[in-house]
């Protein structure tokens, strides 16, 4: 198939960056969508034209590197993540914008290339379990029922993506701290520092710029590991419990 | 279950077999140096060894630690484990990885799970069987008392992972559950669903992260290392390049430690990730560390096969797809284009339960993969054509639909079969899946002794990196376990008895050392940038792929691998003549990255040949033709290969020299493997 993609290029952090329009040929459905941006970027090096920048490594779904914009969508049409979206979800002729994630938390680098340190801060501030190694009892000593770790499992499969901020009008990562928060919070082993941890997360966030939640949903929507909504509730309630006991 | 074990039987002996007359086909290509032996392994009995080894091992006093740098590169399970649990100890550390976050290294990847003798089932698992199946799995080509301390140390790494909050598995009584992969007999593999290296990697990351926070630990990210510093000997830091800026920085330190992963990708479609390189690796041999058995690949049966020559990489399908598929393919060229549903049964060949009717379709690895390459290359093999041959077999559910019903099936494979589909279009519960084997791990790395320490003083290399655990060949669940066995357990002990003597004499930044590894870093840099040739660094990779995918893949002869080193050498001067890299070097620069990364990938190729080729007999991953039973199985001769090949690095264009460790074993016997 033929394709016409809008593309955003910025030479660096401190470029205004701007649309740019190229036009691929010989798109087959089977080749992902990164492929097809490596296809066009062996066009543009032939050309003399310096390849587009973005980000990717598994190109299996697992890492969290990729992440664009596509037509709008964090991570495109389908809910998967970049690199796992095939072109057989695109139709011949179609046109096809592709941005970087916009955030103020998420400075671009260079063109569809984004900075998402914050999120490796807020998890310094507590998204941890604080035992040192050689120090742990034997794993049998505390049984966990089931269902809390399969919960636990659940949300711990965020892949720190960053695609639930993207989509967000507020820029807000509550869904991204809530997965933590609740993984680390369905484990007995989580518990000695649950407050600190919700309140310290929290507080690293905001300093970080990302926004407020206003329960818009469009994280979840977005979120290719499908995080639900209710680890932002979780998250609320923690950080209650946490101001009552006096943090 | 993606990653399973390999079935072993044991039969006769190899030492009964006739041997090759001319055995050194490599003789032109290397110069033969002295024998090398692990000095660090103490004596005596082998559930001994370690024990001495960490008493022995002199203790650093804590208010000494803080003063003490430490270098690790890589964040994978061995980097990762290994810094936090340094810093925890009050090291001063520098972490760097090339991605944009500690948690993305590749060990992210893994699916199937994480072996441990437990022996949580009572089913007569302890260390030594898991020391024995260990060695027996990698074909009696790994080093014995290395082995051991893994099987032991594996009961540990469990226990801290669960502390950290990994949700393992659960049984309905909260205690953790196992499986048993493939045809092992003992149920101990822990497992969280196919995620197993997700949630071991976040556990280490938020371990790293922690020691962030306490300010012991100090993350480098989008930071490639492009070269070792080495003073007087000794290992004494990297040149890094930050991958936003271009910036060229030194980071000098006491102790440098190696946690780069493997380099699968210089076969260029592999299920490594993206940015998997030899690079790390590949400076400090170019500095003098010795690379071990780089020969020694895996490569896995059940991945998804290529679509068409855009491919980028391959995925891999869970290998426990194998308990209920059947391979097959047309017993008639002609057919292979067919719809395969209106293939008649009589006309196809389950050539695995054809060939291995005891073990059917669940051959190990080596065989599977052979087999499929086999019936592809007789022009059967299925789906469309890439460079004109059809390269895949079916993997067929009908049966197991029939006899599980389509429910049955589901609930045993639920997300595989829509990962299958998501990527092929095609539903496999109504056409059969086509699969194909795929480079998937490598057994070879640098050289290490017991202390996990390189041939360069000062230079540990831990995880996939190194070389020592797993033989020719290695069994599924044991990486993850060796990364973390690497990074928890072993090199924060083996470590302190080197970092006893220290704090080594400050290095000056003008010492002619440093001066020399950052010349050669910016001089190559611009050298990319100013061949202005024709060809896209990608166009090399991919040639340069093909070349080791055919010749040094699946099976190696001595005809083709003398012949991939001629084709190597000659794409290696077309490299240096007419590569085009755009951009500039102090900028975001991907292109120039993997210009670096390929051209490190083509002098690693031509070893990787020149090992294959001196190694005259099939053993694990090593398939030589010239050395097969008379039904066509893998012959081992271990009375005269039953060494470790360490290369020495010797100058560009010279002879690389071989170095042999005999490999002795006292704690078991060695056999041959049988599977018909
Ligand atoms: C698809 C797949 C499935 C697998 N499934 C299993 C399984 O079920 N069980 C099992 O036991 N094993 C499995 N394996 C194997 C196992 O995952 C790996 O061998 C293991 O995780 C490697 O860990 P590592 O820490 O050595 O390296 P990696 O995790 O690859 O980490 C390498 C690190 O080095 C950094 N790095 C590399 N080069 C540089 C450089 N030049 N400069 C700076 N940083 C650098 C990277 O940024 C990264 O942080 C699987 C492998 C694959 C590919
Ligand atoms: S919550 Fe979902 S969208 Fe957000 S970072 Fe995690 S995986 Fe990505
Ligand atoms: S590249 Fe790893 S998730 Fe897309």
């Amino acid at each position: 198939m033929k394709l016409t993609l809008k593309i955003w290029r910025q030479t660096d952090a401190n470029d205004a960056g701007g649309m740019h329009t190229y036009d691929v040929d010989d798109v087959s459905a089977d080749m992902s969508f990164l492929e097809m941006l490596d296809v066009l970027n062996e066009q543009l090096n032939a050309k003399g034209e310096e390849p587009i920048a973005f980000d990717s490594d598994c190109r299996e779904g697992i890492c969290g590197m990729c992440g664009l914009m596509i037509n709008g969508e964090a991570h495109g049409p389908v809910t998967t993540t970049t690199c796992q979206l095939h072109m057989r979800s695109f139709t011949d002729g179609e046109t096809i914008t592709i941005e970087p994630w916009r955030s103020d938390a998420f400075p671009v680098l260079k063109d569809l290339v984004v900075d998402r340190g914050a999120f490796d801060r807020i998890i310094q501030q507590g998204g941890f379990i604080s035992v040192n190694t050689g120090s742990a009892p034997e794993a049998h000593a505390v049984p966990v029922p089931r269902d809390d770790a399969m919960r636990a499992f659940n949300v711990a499969t965020c892949i720190g993506c960053g695609a639930c901020v993207a989509a967000c009008p507020n820029g807000s990562a509550s869904l991204f701290m809530g997965a933590k928060i609740t993984h680390l919070g369905e484990l007995p082993q989580g518990q000695p520092e649950r407050d600190s941890r919700v309140v310290n997360m929290v507080a690293q966030h905001d300093h970080e710029g990302f926004g407020g939640c206003t329960n818009i949903g469009e994280c979840t929507a977005a979120c290719p590991k499908e995080i639900p909504l209710d680890v932002i509730s979780q998250l609320n309630k923690d950080l209650r419990t946490a101001m009552k006991h006096g943090h | 279950m993606t990653d399973m074990p390999d079935t072993t039987l044991t039969s006769d002996p190899s030492h009964d077999a006739p041997l090759p007359v001319d055995t050194d086909d490599a003789a032109d290509y290397y110069t033969p140096g002295a024998p090398i032996a692990d000095t660090k392994a103490p004596q005596g009995s082998i559930d001994q060894r370690w024990q001495t080894r960490k008493f022995e091992a002199r203790l650093v006093n804590p208010a000494n630690r803080r003063k003490l740098d430490v270098i690790i590169v890589g964040t994978g399970l061995a980097g990762a484990s290994a810094a936090a649990t340094m810093g925890e100890a009050g090291y001063n550390v520098k972490s760097f990885c090339y991605q944009d976050s500690p948690r993305r290294a590749h060990s992210i990847a893994a699916q199937g799970g994480i072996n441990a003798a437990k022996n949580y089932k009572e089913d007569g698992d302890s260390v030594h069987r898991l020391f024995y199946d260990t060695v027996k799995g990698g074909d009696y080509r790994s080093r014995e008392s290395n082995v051991y301390r893994l099987a032991e140390v594996s009961t540990n790494i469990i226990d801290q992972c669960v502390a950290q909050g990994v949700p393992f598995a659960r049984e309905y009584g909260g205690l953790l559950d196992n499986r048993s992969f493939g045809g092992v007999q003992v149920s101990r593999t822990f497992y969280a669903r196919g995620q197993t290296g997700q949630q071991l990697l976040i556990g280490a990351y938020q371990a790293l992260e922690r020691q962030v926070a306490a300010g012991t630990v100090a993350t480098f990210t989008r930071h490639e290392m492009l070269e070792v510093i080495v003073v007087d000997g000794k290992a004494r830091g990297i040149i890094a390049r930050d991958m936003v800026t271009g910036e060229i920085e030194t980071h000098l330190a006491d102790v440098v430690v190696l946690a780069s992963g493997g380099y699968g990708n210089v076969f260029y479609l592999s299920t490594n990730a993206m940015g998997c390189n030899v690079t790390a690796a590949w400076r400090a041999h170019r500095k003098g560390a010795y690379m071990a058995n780089p020969c020694y690949t895996q490569i896995h049966p059940t991945c998804i096969p290529v679509s068409g020559s855009h491919q980028s990489k391959l995925t891999l399908m869970s290998e426990s797809l194998r308990n209920d598929g059947r391979i097959w393919v047309p017993k008639k060229k002609a057919d292979c284009g067919k719809d395969p549903r209106e293939i008649p049964e009589e006309d196809r060949d389950y050539y695995l339960e054809r060939i291995y009717p005891s073990f059917g379709n669940l051959v190990p690895r080596d065989i599977a993969s052979r087999a499929a390459k086999n019936v592809c290359d007789e022009g059967r093999g299925v789906g469309p054509e890439v460079d004109g041959v059809r390269r895949g077999v079916y993997l067929d559910f009908r049966d197991a639909i029939a006899r599980l019903g389509k429910d049955g099936v589901e609930e045993k494979y639920d997300n595989l079969l829509d990962m299958y589909e998501r990527i092929t279009g095609e539903n496999p519960y109504e056409v059969p899946m086509r699969i194909y084997p795929a480079v998937h791990y490598v057994m070879g790395g640098l050289w290490v002794d017991y202390d996990l320490q390189s041939s360069i003083p000062g230079l540990f290399v831990t995880g996939e990196a190194n070389f020592s655990d797993h033989g020719a060949n290695r069994l599924g669940a044991s990486a993850l376990m060796q990364g973390l066995a690497d990074g928890y357990f072993v090199l924060p002990h083996t470590i302190r008895d080197y970092l006893a003597d220290g704090p080594f004499e400050k290095v000056d930044e003008a010492h002619p050392a440093v001066v020399e590894a950052r010349t050669s870093v910016t001089d190559r840099i611009e050298h990319f940038l100013t061949v202005n040739g024709t060809r896209s660094v990608d166009s090399y990779h991919r040639e340069l792929g093909h070349i080791m995918w055919e010749y040094c893949g699946m099976e190696r002869t001595e005809d083709g691998l003398k012949k991939a080193i001629d084709l190597i050498r000659t794409l290696k001067d077309d490299f240096n003549r007419n590569l085009k890299v755009l951009g500039t070097a102090d900028s975001l620069n991907q292109s120039l990255e993997k210009a670096g990364r390929v051209a490190d990938f083509i002098e690693l190729g031509e070893l990787m040949c020149i090992d294959a080729l001196n190694r005259r007999e099939s053993c694990g991953g090593h398939f030589r033709a010239e050395s097969q039973t008379e039904d066509g199985e893998a012959l081992r001769h271990d009375d005269q290969y039953a060494y470790v090949a360490a290369w020495e690095f010797a100058g560009d264009g010279e002879k690389p020299v071989l170095h042999k460790e005999d490999l002795v074993y006292t704690a078991i016997e060695m056999k041959q493997r049988s599977y018909k």
